[in-house]
């Protein structure tokens, strides 16, 4: 189900469109803040909300990589290594990490805290290397500070 | 040349002191002239799109019908995912107000009723930057219903993006504005005839757009004096890899790539040679360090030297850096975000990709470098959008300029 504040959201995005499904991908993200992924029933409910098929809505989801189309942890670990971030030892940052949490990339730690995924270029270039996570960027990066930042991700 | 898009004004970003530095005084000047005296100005001032393509943007407003019963729509594209380009997040976290008139503007301009600004989904955080500027203009009367008692109608909305490198195509971005898959659209029909909803519509890059309300203040005649008479204006061009003091440097277009890297991005750590340097984003073709001496950052100038602006997102590389992997990176990055609708890109983009990493991992032949020119060959010009090319030029272009690092590859791996 979507909360109350989210209906009312999508309500008023409506407004701004001469069709209900341009708001699939502000109403998915809604659904993933909430929820922390999109299941099937998020895809339903999407679906109902805005009257449109299912089955946009899942070839939306499965088109698009931020939708989560199954859960993950707490925190997402992205990690670019595009080019620019590669060129400044974004390898050195994704292994470091990798120790440090003890998985792989696509992977997620036993305890549900940590999912970590490389990135493509996150328009952070110039303060590489980098990582996001959540809607936070970590620009600059080295490993002292990569441990700092998990630290404080509870 | 002061900033004219980012200038260094504390705040700037806060609407009370954005007006105190003349903001929205340009949307009042153009509100106050005909649409088509704005556009026309635009046009006479010579600015090409920031987006990469450089078309010229005042002669892409006029294509927008005059006569027409479909609302007009216009997309300011901020999708910006091309590998190595960071400059229109400056522009959402330093000066969004800019960004904000220069739409609004453009909208008046083109008799533009709705503005949709496309935000790639990765930069929430300035969405969140953005939306706070939008309702403070909005609170003030900048945009809404009967902008500054004009009679003039204008809505504007921010669409997050989810995580895809193709919605920067033009085409791509209105479907995803649709709630559809990012499928970029064949061409013709054209935007400004068949745009969203199949209604007349612009796409301009934010960059270009922030550049509409200095125009406007300095006149065309000014603004077409700053940098390259050809492609004129301020740009802003990013800097990363192996640079002492990368980031974001506004420069007047004409700018000497070698100026770039030594005066402002403080040159290469351990005063090591440049082997190499993309001009401007990953899709750029690749220069040889010793071919940019005398090479300006315009359309014509890197044109002559074999390459593009595109963004104008430089990437540097020293003398020390391998340049198949670079290579290699480039290519699973446009295998990953091909759209998968045409053959030549969905399949090629793959197969680049396989056989690079088998040069990156010894495991390569010299017939494997013809195999690779000859897939990129054929994805050039044979699918519907850009991507395709974005993909073949770094190889194609690597191949021709650095043959001896496959070479290198291959002979030293295997023995």
């Amino acid at each position: 189900m979507f909360s109350e504040s989210s209906l009312k959201k999508i309500e008023a995005l409506k407004t701004r469109y001469p069709t209900p499904q341009a708001v699939v991908l502000a109403a998915l993200w809604m659904w993933q803040e909430e929820h922390g992924w999109v299941s099937r029933e998020g895809m339903g409910e999407v679906a109902r909300v805005l009257a449109i098929p299912v089955h946009h809505v899942y070839g939306v989801v499965s088109f698009y990589t931020m939708f989560n189309r199954a859960p993950v942890g707490r925190h997402k670990i992205e990690v670019c290594t595009n080019v620019s971030c590669m060129l400044r030892n974004s390898d050195r940052i994704l292994s470091h990490i990798r120790e440090r949490l003890g998985i792989g990339v696509g992977e997620t730690t036993a305890d549900g805290r940590f999912t970590l995924v490389e990135a493509e270029c996150l328009g952070s270039c110039g303060t590489a290397p980098m990582m996001q996570v959540g809607d936070e960027y970590y620009e600059n990066l080295d490993e002292a500070g990569v441990d700092r930042i998990l630290a404080a991700l509870k | 040349m002061d900033p004219l898009i980012l200038p260094p004004v504390p705040g700037l970003a806060a609407i009370d002191v954005y007006e105190a530095h003349g903001g929205y005084q340009m949307l009042r000047k153009a509100i106050g002239m005909k649409p088509e005296e704005v556009t026309d100005e635009v046009k006479k001032s010579g600015l090409r799109g920031r987006g990469g393509a450089c078309f010229p943007t005042g002669l892409k407003w006029t294509f927008m019908p005059k006569q027409t019963t479909k609302p007009k729509y216009l997309c300011v594209n901020g999708d910006e995912s091309e590998p190595g380009t960071f400059k229109d997040r400056q522009i959402f976290e330093f000066n969004p107000h800019l960004l904000i008139e220069g739409s609004i503007i453009a909208a008046y301009a083109m008799g533009v009723g709705t503005i949709y600004l496309y935000v790639r989904g990765e930069y929430n955080r300035w969405i969140g930057m953005v939306q706070k500027a939008l309702d403070d203009a909005a609170s003030r009367g900048y945009w809404g219903e009967n902008v500054l008692g004009s009679g003039f109608n204008v809505s504007f909305t921010i669409h997050r993006g989810a995580g895809a490198y193709i919605c920067g195509e033009e085409s791509s971005l209105m479907n995803s504005i649709e709630g559809q898959r990012g499928y970029p659209r064949v061409k013709p029909p054209f935007p400004a005839q068949f745009g969203v909803w199949g209604c007349p519509t612009t796409i301009n890059n934010v960059e270009t757009i922030a550049n509409v309300p200095v125009i406007l203040r300095l006149g065309w005649e000014a603004y077409g004096k700053i940098g390259h008479p050809k492609h004129p204006g301020p740009i802003l061009v990013g800097v990363s890899g192996h640079v002492n003091t990368p980031g974001v440097f506004e420069l007047p277009t004409g700018v000497l790539l070698t100026d770039i890297i030594y005066k402002y991005a403080g040159g290469v750590p351990g005063n090591k040679k440049i082997k190499a340097v993309i001009p401007g984003g990953s899709s750029t073709m690749i220069l040889r360090g010793e071919a940019i001496d005398g090479v300006t950052m315009d359309a014509e100038g890197l044109k002559a030297a074999g390459s593009s602006v595109g963004t104008a997102g430089m990437i540097v590389m020293d003398e020390d850096t391998d340049l198949v992997r670079v290579l290699t990176r480039i290519a699973g990055f446009y295998h990953h975000e091909s759209c998968g609708q045409c053959t030549p890109c969905r399949e090629g983009t793959g197969w680049m990709h396989k056989i690079l990493r088998r040069f990156d991992e010894g495991e390569a032949t010299m017939a494997d470098m013809d195999l690779l020119l000859e897939i990129a060959n054929n994805i050039e010009g044979n699918t519907i959008c850009a991507l395709g090319d974005a993909a073949a030029w770094p190889v194609q272009s690597m191949i021709k300029r650095f043959p001896e690092e496959f070479r290198k590859k291959v002979k030293t791996q295997a023995a």
